[in-house]
């Protein structure tokens, strides 16, 4: 066991000093034709036909990880393979030439982007997600209301470059003539934390490092335990519209249409709305 | 034949790590060189530069400063006593390197946290999170281990006889540390330190989780990279390059400081 500390914090020089000259050529020769065999095989036991990709929106996670399992039994011999993320570096990625046969998008600007670049074809609207304010639990009664929140200590917000923080900018400022023009003002006083997504926005109010913050209601939806949840009312609240488009170029065009369609269709936008996502206005009977 | 093998083997061997220096070279030349001059100045002129790059020296330097007059006892101690205590402690203030930064951020959010073990004891008004308090602590719990491993090794590496042969002529422990100890080991403690301000340069993860991300507070050069990053691409280029060269201005100078204290052997 000391022998064990001792290796871990020697130098790497003295490593290396350890090993005798053969033992190392020998490891070398061994490692250069283990590089040569990765390079030589190019994969060929596994055909690509049935792989499809899906870049979608990380607030996307939890119900595209379940309708994936049920395209996957419906059409058989099909693998969904996901990339969530932040849908900035998805579009990043897209714009680099990554693979992909769908994206969801959390956001109409960078799809809209990418539709410019023909990137992307005949993006529709699928979900829509609005921001609510969720509250530590030790401010919950104070905070009950938008008009409560400039009078927290502590505020999080998303950074004005990611969509959730751009949403809450503007609510801010709709909200202007309802709680006064300093309304914003008073609000960013209080910020202490401008985050990169909204899950660190979440992660920092249910640790009660912040009063209060703004995310979707998905995410809200995903923790129900720890933090109060706060509607925001509708007339300043902005709605954020989940776009989904196949992507240019995709390798299984056919199936990324189908992966379209099964989201737009009832059990699709069923499992959105359990997940706390709004119907799209265009699709579906609600209003 | 000897001859012949021996050229086999210098080929390959040369060859293996050829491999390896190409493939760490290649993104940061990719790095610096797709980038217009146009764009370069444009990302320098970004408002998130100057406020992010004065954080980010400045509170990497109170790190480094932090860590070496804490870590430099804690690694003499280390490498003078042996025991399984020791080495039990050995590691466990080696494991933050292998703590991924995010949950390190968390773990520093459990123990110093509003709702943390130190929030019991503090008034929520003192709790460092969202400061550049946290900001120096996230940097710390990050890049402590690598000053420590080194400076354990350059201490343990030192001559037994040398240091039994000054006690014996009187010297007091703490002599020993800072006369014949701390100059001799002098190589291994700067490189150490070295790489501490380089990984507190470049800590993002932990200081995200623990500090937030506010320009001008606690904004860090790596904060302020991703946060150009969900923007502009090429502005979050041009930040990067200006923390390449800078950690690369830094650690040349660190470097050749080592290199000429190495050449003229050291004598206490």
């Amino acid at each position: 066991m000391s022998k064990y500390g001792d290796r871990r914090f020697s130098a790497l020089g003295s490593i290396s000093a350890e090993v005798s000259r053969k033992t190392s050529f020998a490891a070398l020769a061994a490692l250069t034709l283990a590089l040569l065999g990765l390079v030589d095989c190019k994969q060929p036991e596994r055909s690509q036909e049935d792989r499809l990709v899906v870049f979608a929106a990380a607030s996307l996670r939890d119900v595209f990880g379940g309708l994936g399992a049920e395209f996957e039994r419906a059409h058989v011999g099909v693998h969904v393979a996901f990339n969530f993320a932040g849908t900035q570096e998805l579009r990043a990625q897209l714009e680099h030439g990554a693979p992909a046969d769908v994206f969801a998008s959390a956001d109409q600007r960078h799809m809209g982007e990418l539709s410019l670049a023909k990137r992307v074809t005949a993006p529709v609207v699928f979900a829509r997600n609005q921001p609510v304010l969720v509250v530590a639990r030790e401010s919950a009664a104070k905070i009950r209301s938008l008009a409560d929140v400039p009078s927290a200590q502590r505020i999080v917000i998303g950074a004005a470059e990611v969509p959730i923080g751009r949403y809450t900018l503007q609510i801010l400022d709709r909200a202007a003539p309802t709680l006064g023009a300093d309304f914003r003002a008073r609000v960013e006083a209080h910020v202490v934390s401008r985050e990169l997504n909204v899950r660190q926005v979440l992660a920092k109010v249910r640790l009660g490092e912040a009063d209060v913050g703004v995310v979707y209601g998905t995410d809200a939806n995903a923790v129900p335990d720890g933090v109060a949840v706060v509607a925001i009312p509708p007339e300043v609240n902005v709605i954020a519209e989940y776009p989904i488009a196949v992507v240019g170029g995709a390798a299984h065009p056919k199936l990324a249409r189908a992966w379209v369609d099964f989201v737009l269709s009832d059990t699709g936008q069923r499992a959105l709305s359990r997940s706390g996502f709004l119907p799209a206005a265009t699709v579906g009977k609600a209003p | 034949v000897n001859d012949g093998r021996a050229r086999v083997e210098k080929v390959v061997v040369a060859l293996t790590g050829g491999a390896l220096a190409v493939f760490l070279a290649l993104p940061v030349f990719a790095l610096l060189l797709t980038i217009s001059g146009q764009d370069f100045s444009a990302g320098l002129a970004h408002p998130l530069v100057w406020p992010a790059l004065r954080l980010s020296l400045t509170t990497t330097a109170v790190t480094v400063l932090l860590v070496v007059l804490l870590g430099t006892p804690l690694a003499w101690s280390l490498s003078r006593s042996s025991g399984r205590f020791v080495r039990a402690l050995e590691i466990v203030v080696g494991m933050p390197i292998v703590v991924p930064p995010a949950v390190a951020g968390v773990a520093l959010l459990l123990a110093f946290g509003r709702r943390g073990w130190l929030g019991a004891v503090l008034p929520p008004a003192l709790a460092p999170s969202f400061t550049v308090i946290a900001v120096v602590m996230a940097q710390v719990f990050v890049s402590a281990p690598f000053f420590l491993q080194a400076a354990i090794s350059a201490f343990r590496r030192l001559d037994a006889k040398l240091l039994l042969a000054a006690r014996s002529f009187g010297a007091s422990p703490l002599r020993i540390l800072l006369r014949i100890a701390l100059p001799l080991a002098r190589p291994g403690l700067i490189a150490g330190a070295a790489m501490t301000w380089a990984r507190a340069l470049g800590e993002f993860g932990a200081t995200l989780m623990f500090a937030g991300n506010l320009q001008g507070e606690t904004q860090t050069l790596p904060l302020a990279i991703y946060t150009a990053l969900e923007s502009d691409l090429r502005a979050a280029q041009a930040l990067s390059i200006i923390l390449v060269l800078v950690a690369f201005a830094a650690l040349l100078v660190v470097r050749s400081s080592v290199g000429v204290d190495d050449n003229r052997g050291s004598s206490p």
